[in-house]
């Protein structure tokens, strides 16, 4: 077997008692993109952050070029040409992209003064290595998601950088940014590179990687090839537990529209958009950015109301212009990105589950018992199955799925009876994704409607009994669920590229 | 061209003119040398305020201990050299001025750099720490009487011209004091890798941690120079003032806030030019004195003062939000 590049020997690690990782080892040889799976809390971030040098494992030993070090500093890890890119980027927001590319090899090389020209030199040569092309004079502010990531990783590649981790790297692109970013993978890949892609879609792992480490409750529980797995493994690798894709108790009563939307136009966003769903009904709502589909949610929930066009709750016309009219006609919205628009994190679990019904539990005076609250929220602890042990600690301290099961707590808390989901399973590991998903299924059982709008095919295909396809601004197609897949759903999708 | 339009500066900049020529027009006197000068001279104290400031909002954080520290610093000099009797020349009231406050700086940047305190607070704090330490146990009498160099500076002027009516209006030396700041404050922000750590720590300080800027430097470099000029504005205060009155000076942080945050500084950090610093400057000085030509009562100038902070920032955050929505970030 040829050596590998960096490689990371029975490693354990814990923080004050709690065991992040016992005896994991993953290694990476020249050339090979390895899939690191696992859910949240299997030690994935520990392990990358042991491999950059910024944590130091308790046991163990990491292995670069066939050297032995019990601890790397990140000092030595760039050196070796280890780079880490961040969910977040790191990058600066308020620097020029020229700035933001050549700020780490100056800071490298121990420069006082800033030349401009040396500046722009470093920018232009880390971006030609990637064969892309962005305005050099721009703030990293106004790019896109998936420009910024663009310039995080010609960043990277400054530093000779031979191995690099992707820690989630695909969470906040459009399918389209994902194929983009493997192109540039692949190519990375063909000039020798080696990749980490830490990740939890397992589509997309499955793709683009030759092998694959899967950890569980930090330990190594498979490791092999890529194409020795199936997805089915890999979940059952990843949960310990079988979870079913599919049936769903289809429980659709179509005699009554819950939801009837006509001819709803708001302009340069949407436009004549109609469309009815029953009670007990997920409707996936899909389509690329810019098609229109978050403008219709956000105008449905009085964010950013429609300009003409009529609302129908259960046949009677209703008027949102504002979110608590949207909540009096029982409309919730679960949002998409659940760190800036869902919780509020300092605050405990309990309250994040009260707030939005707080008027309906008031005091008429307006004064909320503490008590009440409490007797309010506590079922839905049980029902969403929020692994905390109070509903009193702060909703930063759970992990992400189970934050996000905060967010449909809350609004389901509210007694609402049309529920628009914005991406619910954005950024959430697979067992948590299966509990969401059962979830829209129980509550939709319950003779709620729900509105599904995800960017994520193989959601859409397993959980929505009908799906829209929105582009510029108009439902152009609807697809029943039934025998529809992601491969057909992705066929229509690209007829509209 | 269309870069000039985009920038804060320019709009600030033609405000002041539309300012200017207003006032000019209602009163003629506006235009003249001599109130030119006055502009100038009632720049200078609140300018070296503000480029310390600067330095502190681009980094993140906000300092509301500057003119405490100024105060401090000005009174313990005076005292300190008429105590020894001192007749030289007024660099050295102008460098023990600076090292009082660089040292009230560090302190600050003790707490935030070592104990990581939040800056509102720590600065907050210190201001009244500041402020109490001299009423209570160096005075709280004014000095009417300044050593011989600092009178001696204050008569000092950069240039002279003698007007129709046969006074003497000249530009103060300690105008040259402001000018020679801002262009070391703005070389250091621009053109050092010190300066733009300064602006990447304001920007993303995880980010800046990672690509291992040496924060707790530069904390010491930020909160120390802030300190250095906030102390050397103080000992100018005294020199125009002719006296050091120990109850001066403070009072003052939101003007100068004001004016900063007016000049394009993000109050969340990672803004901000010493160029539009000064413009902001300028024009709230401007605002403040010309308003008395106009006999507008002193009162609405405060109105008018946060009247133009509001529109003119909220058209900046408007149109900044605005760029960002149209690249598809909110």
């Amino acid at each position: 077997m040829r050596p590998a590049i960096v490689a990371a020997r029975n490693i354990s690690k814990s923080f004050g008692g709690v065991q992040a990782l016992r005896e994991v080892s993953v290694a990476l040889h020249r050339g090979e993109i390895r899939g690191l799976v696992g859910e949240n809390g299997s030690g994935k971030s520990t392990l990358i952050q042991i491999l950059a040098g910024v944590l130091g494992p308790d046991a163990g030993e990491i292995v670069v070029d066939g050297k032995t070090h019990a601890h790397l500093d990140p000092r030595e890890a760039i050196r070796a040409g280890i780079q880490v890119i961040y969910q977040d980027f790191s990058l600066f927001p308020n620097l020029t992209v020229a700035e933001n590319l050549a700020l780490n090899t100056e800071l490298e090389h121990g420069t006082r003064f800033v030349s401009r020209r040396r500046r722009r030199r470093i920018a232009t040569a880390a971006l030609a290595r990637l064969g892309r092309d962005i305005d050099l004079t721009q703030t990293v502010a106004e790019l896109s998601v998936a420009d910024k990531q663009l310039v995080a990783i010609a960043r990277a590649l400054l530093h000779n950088a031979r191995v690099i981790i992707m820690d989630e790297p695909t969470t906040a692109l459009t399918q389209r940014e994902v194929q983009t970013l493997f192109g540039i993978v692949a190519d990375l890949k063909a000039q020798g590179m080696s990749l980490l892609f830490v990740g939890h879609k397992l589509q997309e792992v499955l793709a683009l990687c030759d092998a694959i480490t899967v950890l569980r409750n930090g330990r190594n529980v498979a490791e092999g090839e890529a194409a020795q797995f199936s997805p089915g493994d890999l979940v059952r690798h990843m949960t310990g537990r079988h979870l079913q894709g599919r049936p769903r108790a289809t429980t659709v009563s179509e005699d009554e529209d819950l939801l009837k939307v006509t001819d709803l136009s708001k302009a340069g966003a949407f436009a004549h958009v109609s469309f009815a769903a029953g009670a007990g009904e997920v409707v996936g709502i899909t389509g690329l950015l810019g098609s229109g589909r978050t403008e219709l949610a956000l105008s449905l929930f009085g964010l950013a109301p429609a300009d003409s066009g009529t609302i129908e709750i259960a046949e009677q016309a209703v008027r949102i212009r504002s979110v608590p009219d949207a909540l009096r006609a029982g409309i919730a919205y679960v949002p998409e990105d659940r760190l800036t628009e869902g919780v509020f994190a300092e605050q405990s679990i309990e309250r994040n589950l009260a707030i939005s019904g707080l008027s309906a539990w008031a005091h008429p005076a307006g004064w909320i018992s503490p008590a009440r609250l409490r007797r309010v929220v506590a079922p839905w602890l049980g029902r969403l199955r929020i692994q905390t042990p109070s509903a009193r600690m702060p909703v930063a301290g759970l992990s992400g799925g189970n934050q996000q099961k905060v967010v449909l707590g809350r609004w389901l808390a509210t007694q609402a009876r049309v529920l628009i989901l914005n991406g619910p399973t954005v950024g959430v590991d697979v067992g948590a994704k299966a509990d969401i998903h059962a979830q829209i299924r129980e509550l939709v059982g319950h003779g709620l409607t729900a509105l599904l709008i995800s960017d994520d095919l193989r959601e859409l295909a397993e959980v929505c009994d009908r799906i829209l396809v929105m582009h510029r601004g108009r439902i152009v197609r609807e697809i029943p669920a039934a025998g529809c897949d992601e491969n057909a759903l992705a066929r229509e999708l690209g007829r509209l590229e | 061209m269309r870069a000039l339009l985009h920038r804060h500066e320019f709009y600030l900049a033609a405000l002041t003119l539309a300012l200017s020529a207003g006032i000019a027009l209602a009163n003629p006197a506006f235009c003249s040398v001599a109130n030119l000068f006055d502009l100038c001279q009632g720049s200078t104290v609140m300018g070296l305020f503000a480029l310390g400031v600067l330095i502190v909002l681009v980094s993140g954080g906000i300092d509301v201990s500057f003119a405490a520290i100024g105060a401090f610093s000005m009174y313990v000099t005076s005292k300190v050299l008429l105590g020894l009797d001192f007749q030289g020349s007024a660099a050295v009231a102008l460098v023990l001025g600076g090292a009082i406050g660089t040292l009230l700086g560090l302190f600050n940047a003790f707490f935030i750099g070592f104990l990581r305190l939040p800056t509102l607070i720590v600065t907050l704090g210190s201001a009244s720490l500041f402020r109490g330490f001299l009423l209570a146990f160096i005075g709280t009498a004014i000095v009417n009487t300044l050593p011989a160099g600092m009178v001696r500076f204050s008569k000092l002027t950069l240039w002279e011209m003698r007007l129709a009516d046969g006074t003497i209006a000249g530009l103060p030396a300690s105008f040259l004091l402001l000018v020679v700041a801002a262009l070391l404050v703005g070389c250091v922000l621009q053109g050092t890798m010190l300066g733009r750590g300064i602006y990447a720590l304001g920007g993303n300080p995880v980010a800046a941690a990672r690509a291992g800027f040496n924060l707790r430097g530069r904390q010491l470099f930020i909160y120390g120079g802030t300190g250095l000029l906030s102390g050397l504005a103080g000992v100018v205060h005294a020199c125009m003032m002719r006296n050091a009155n120990p109850f001066d000076l403070v009072g003052m942080e939101l003007n100068v806030l004001a004016a900063v945050v007016l000049g394009g500084a993000g109050i969340t950090g990672g803004r901000g030019t010493v160029l539009g610093t000064l413009l902001g400057v300028g024009l709230i000085v401007t605002i403040n004195n010309s308003l008395i030509l106009l006999d507008v009562p002193s009162y609405w100038q405060k109105v008018v003062v946060g009247a133009v902070i509001l529109v003119s920032t909220g058209i900046t955050a408007r149109t900044g939000w605005a760029r960002a929505r149209g690249a598809g970030l909110c």
